[in-house]
C-alpha cells in the first residue's frame, strides 16, 4: 500500500525551500528569490511548478486570515507494533516531530474560506511525507463526523506517500475507517471536496482521496496507486508521457477539474455555493 | 463435492509434494525415506512394521513442532505454496452449487477476482475472491491473483445484487496486492478499491471476509470490509508485503524475514491486536497438506458465522460494522471521540 514515492525519513530538499535567500526551481533551474516564491504561493513565478507545502502554510493560504480553529490537536502518535528496520519507529516518530513541529501528518479543525464556514484536514509532507497511520486515520475521522454532525462542507488536502509501513495493518484499517466515515458523510448529504497535491499515492489516493463529490488536483500533481518505479518493474516499458500526473488523471476521467494554487479559495467556493444551501 | 466427503484428518505423510519449501527440507527428507521403506516393504516381503511406524510417528513429531515454531516469514512461504487451496478450490470442496457471474458491465472480465451465487450448507450466499491460477496458463489469465479496477467493480456490482436479494456476501481473500500495471492505473484502481470500502462499509446485507492466503494491503482490504473478519491459520495480512517493505525500509529486499516479522502480519499477531475476529484452523502442517480439512474447517466457521449474522438486525448490523473500523488505531489522546449523534 505503500507507493514507493514514500520516503522514509526527512528529506529538507522536498518542500523545495532550502535555507538562504536565494532557491532553484527544481523544474525550471531558475534561481529565485525566496520572498517572490513565498509571496507567490510557493510557485515558481517562471515556470508555474507548485511546490510541496506543510500543512500549516497551506492552512494559512487556503482560509480566511485568523479564522482557523484547530481541532484534536492532542492525539499523538504511538509506537503499536514496535517496529524497528534500521531505525525504531519510536525514534523516527521523535526526529520527524523534531524536524517539522507537527506531531503527525494531519492538521486539522474549522475555518472559513471567503466567509464560508468548512471542516478541514491537510496532509503534511513534512512529517513522514505524510504517510497515514493511526493518527492521521483518526484525525480524519473525527473532521469527518464533525463536518457530518454540524452540516458542515468538508474539505481534505491529500499530499501523501501512502499508508505508514511502520504501523503494518492497523495503517490499513485507516483506509477502511476513513471511507466508512465518508460513507456516512454522504448519507447526512453534505459536501466533500477532495484536493489532490503533489504526490498522492498508494492508501491514501486508494482510500478519502478518491471519494470525494469533487476531486479537485494541482497542475501536475504526482497521483497515483502504485509507485512509478512499482509499474515499470512489473510491465518493463516506458511509460507513457505525464503518466500519473494531474492531468493525465483528468484525461482519463478521474479529476473533476486542475486549479492552480492561486485560484483555489475561489474554486472552494464557488463549489460549496453550489452545493451547500 | 459436499462435506460429506471430506476426508478424516491426517498428519500421516501424504504423496510427496511437489514443492517443498525451503524450511520443510527435514520433513521432506522423512518423507522420501518413509515412502522407500514402503516400497522396498511391498517389493521385498520385509517386515518393516515397527520402522515404519518410529518414522511415521518422528515424522508426525516433527511436522508439529516445525509448523507451531514458524516463523513470521515462513508463515508467509506456507500463504504462498503452489498447493495452497484457491478460491476454485474451495469453492470444489465447500459449495454443492457454484453459477460465476462474470464481469464489471464496464469495461471486462478480470479472472483474479472470482464471484458468484452458491450453496454453503444451508446458506445461499454471494461469494466473492481472488484467485491465482493452478495452472500456468490459468496464473496468466489471473494476473496471479492480481485484479485490475474490473476485478473489484465486478465484485461491487456482485455485492449490490446480494443486498438487492438478500443474500449474504462471503469474500476469501488471496492477493499479494492490486495489479500495478498501466491499465490498472489508468481505469483507477485506487478509486475502484476506495470505492468498495465505502459501499462495504453500509451494504445493506451481513458481510463476512476470511483471508485465505495472503492478504496484500489495499487489494485485499477491497473486498475485506465486513461485519466479521476471519483468517486462516497460516494466512498473512498487512498493508504492504515484507519484500515491498524490505526494498523500502531497508533499501534492498534481502530483509524480507525481518520485515515480515516487524510488520505483525500473522493470524496471531492480529488476533491478539483486535484486527480480526477469529483464527480458521488449519489441518497439521497447513492447508496444502490437507485441502479437504482446510475447507471442512473453513465451512464450518462460514456457516456459524453467517447464521449468527442472519440472525442480527440489518440496522444493528450496519452500526457494529461501523463501530468495527472505527475503533481501529492506537494513538494517544486526552480528549475522546465524540459521541454519536442522536
Ligand atoms: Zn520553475
Amino acid at each position: 500500500m505503500m507507493s514507493d514515492q514514500q520516503i522514509t525519513g526527512g528529506s529538507a530538499k522536498n518542500d523545495g525551500i532550502p535555507a538562504g535567500l536565494w532557491m532553484r526551481c527544481p523544474e525550471c533551474g531558475d534561481m529565485l528569490f525566496k520572498k517572490v516564491v513565498e509571496e507567490n504561493l510557493h510557485v515558481c513565478p517562471s515556470c508555474q511548478h507548485h511546490f510541496r507545502i506543510g500543512a500549516r502554510l497551506r492552512v494559512k493560504q487556503l482560509l480566511d486570515e485568523g479564522t482557523f480553529e484547530e481541532l484534536f490537536a492532542d492525539i499523538e502518535p504511538i509506537d503499536p507494533l514496535g517496529f524497528v528496520d534500521k531505525k525504531s519507529y519510536a525514534d523516527r516518530l521523535k526526529a520527524e516531530q523534531l524536524k517539522s513541529g507537527e506531531k503527525d501528518a494531519l492538521v486539522c479543525g474549522k475555518g472559513f474560506v471567503k466567509g464560508r464556514p468548512l471542516a478541514i484536514g491537510v496532509m503534511d509532507p513534512n512529517f513522514m511525507m505524510g504517510s497515514m497511520g493511526s493518527v492521521v486515520g483518526e484525525k480524519l475521522t473525527r473532521t469527518i463526523e464533525l463536518a457530518a454532525e454540524e452540516k458542515l462542507p468538508l474539505l481534505i488536502v491529500s499530499c501523501s506517500g501512502g499508508a505508514r509501513m511502520q504501523e503494518s495493518t492497523l495503517s490499513l484499517m485507516q483506509m477502511a475507517k476513513t471511507s466508512a466515515a465518508l460513507g456516512r458523510l454522504d448519507e447526512a448529504g453534505c459536501l466533500f471536496i477532495s484536493l489532490l497535491a503533489d504526490p498522492t499515492t498508494g492508501g491514501v489516493t486508494a482510500s478519502f482521496a478518491m471519494l470525494g463529490d469533487f476531486i479537485l488536483a494541482e497542475p501536475k500533481a504526482l497521483i497515483g496507486f502504485a509507485g512509478p518505479r512499482t509499474i515499470w518493474n512489473t510491465i518493463k516499458q516506458e511509460l507513457p508521457e505525464g503518466f500519473q500526473r494531474a492531468e493525465f488523471l483528468q484525461e482519463k476521467g478521474f479529476v473533476d477539474f486542475i486549479v492552480p494554487r492561486k485560484d483555489l479559495r475561489l474554486e472552494i467556493a464557488r463549489l460549496i455555493d453550489y452545493c451547500v444551501k | 463435492m459436499s462435506t460429506t466427503t471430506l476426508e478424516k484428518s491426517s498428519s500421516a505423510p501424504r504423496p510427496v509434494l511437489k514443492h517443498t519449501l525451503s524450511f520443510e527440507q527435514p520433513l521432506a527428507k522423512l518423507e522420501q525415506q518413509i515412502l522407500e521403506l514402503e516400497a522396498m516393504q511391498a517389493q521385498k516381503q520385509i517386515d518393516y512394521t515397527s520402522e515404519l511406524r518410529q518414522l511415521r510417528s518422528n515424522y508426525t513429531a516433527l511436522l508439529k513442532k516445525t509448523y507451531e515454531n514458524l516463523s513470521p516469514w515462513e508463515t508467509v512461504q506456507v500463504a504462498r505454496h503452489p498447493q495452497r487451496p484457491q478460491f476454485r478450490d474451495y469453492v470444489e470442496l465447500m459449495c454443492r452449487e457454484f453459477r460465476e457471474l462474470h464481469g464489471d458491465r464496464r469495461f471486462a472480465d478480470d479472472k483474479a477476482i472470482v464471484c458468484g451465487l452458491a450453496r454453503l450448507g444451508v446458506h445461499k450466499i454471494m461469494l466473492i475472491g481472488h484467485h491465482k491460477g493452478r495452472d500456468t496458463k490459468e496464473k496468466i489469465a489471473c494476473n496471479f491473483g492480481c485484479a485490475h479496477p474490473e476485478g473489484y467493480r465486478k465484485a461491487l456490482r456482485c455485492m449490490k445484487l446480494a443486498e438487492k436479494f438478500g443474500l449474504p456476501v462471503v469474500t476469501l481473500v488471496d492477493t499479494a496486492g492490486a495489479y500495478p500495471g498501466l491499465g490498472s492505473e489508468e481505469r483507477g484502481v485506487a478509486e475502484a478499491i476506495a470505492v468498495n470500502m465505502m459501499e462495504m462499509s453500509r451494504l445493506r446485507t451481513p458481510i463476512v471476509s476470511v483471508i485465505t492466503g495472503e492478504g496484500g494491503s489495499g487489494g485485499a482490504i477491497g473486498i475485506a470490509v465486513a461485519d466479521r473478519v476471519a483468517m486462516m491459520e497460516y494466512a498473512w495480512y498487512s498493508v504492504i508485503s515484507p519484500e515491498g517493505c524490505s526494498g523500502i525500509l531497508w533499501k534492498g529486499s534481502d530483509n524480507a524475514a525481518d520485515a515480515a516479522a516487524a510488520l505483525k502480519l500473522t493470524s496471531k499477531d492480529l488476533k491478539q491486536k483486535g484486527i480480526i475476529d477469529q483464527i480458521v484452523p488449519e489441518p497439521l502442517g497447513g492447508a496444502h497438506r490437507d485441502p479437504h480439512t482446510a475447507a471442512h474447517h473453513l465451512e464450518q466457521y462460514l456457516s456459524k458465522t453467517l447464521k449468527d449474522l442472519k440472525r442480527c438486525k440489518i440496522d444493528n448490523l450496519l452500526e457494529r460494522r461501523y463501530e468495527k473500523f472505527r475503533e481501529q488505531g492506537v494513538y494517544a489522546s486526552k480528549t475522546s471521540r465524540m459521541t454519536k449523534v442522536g
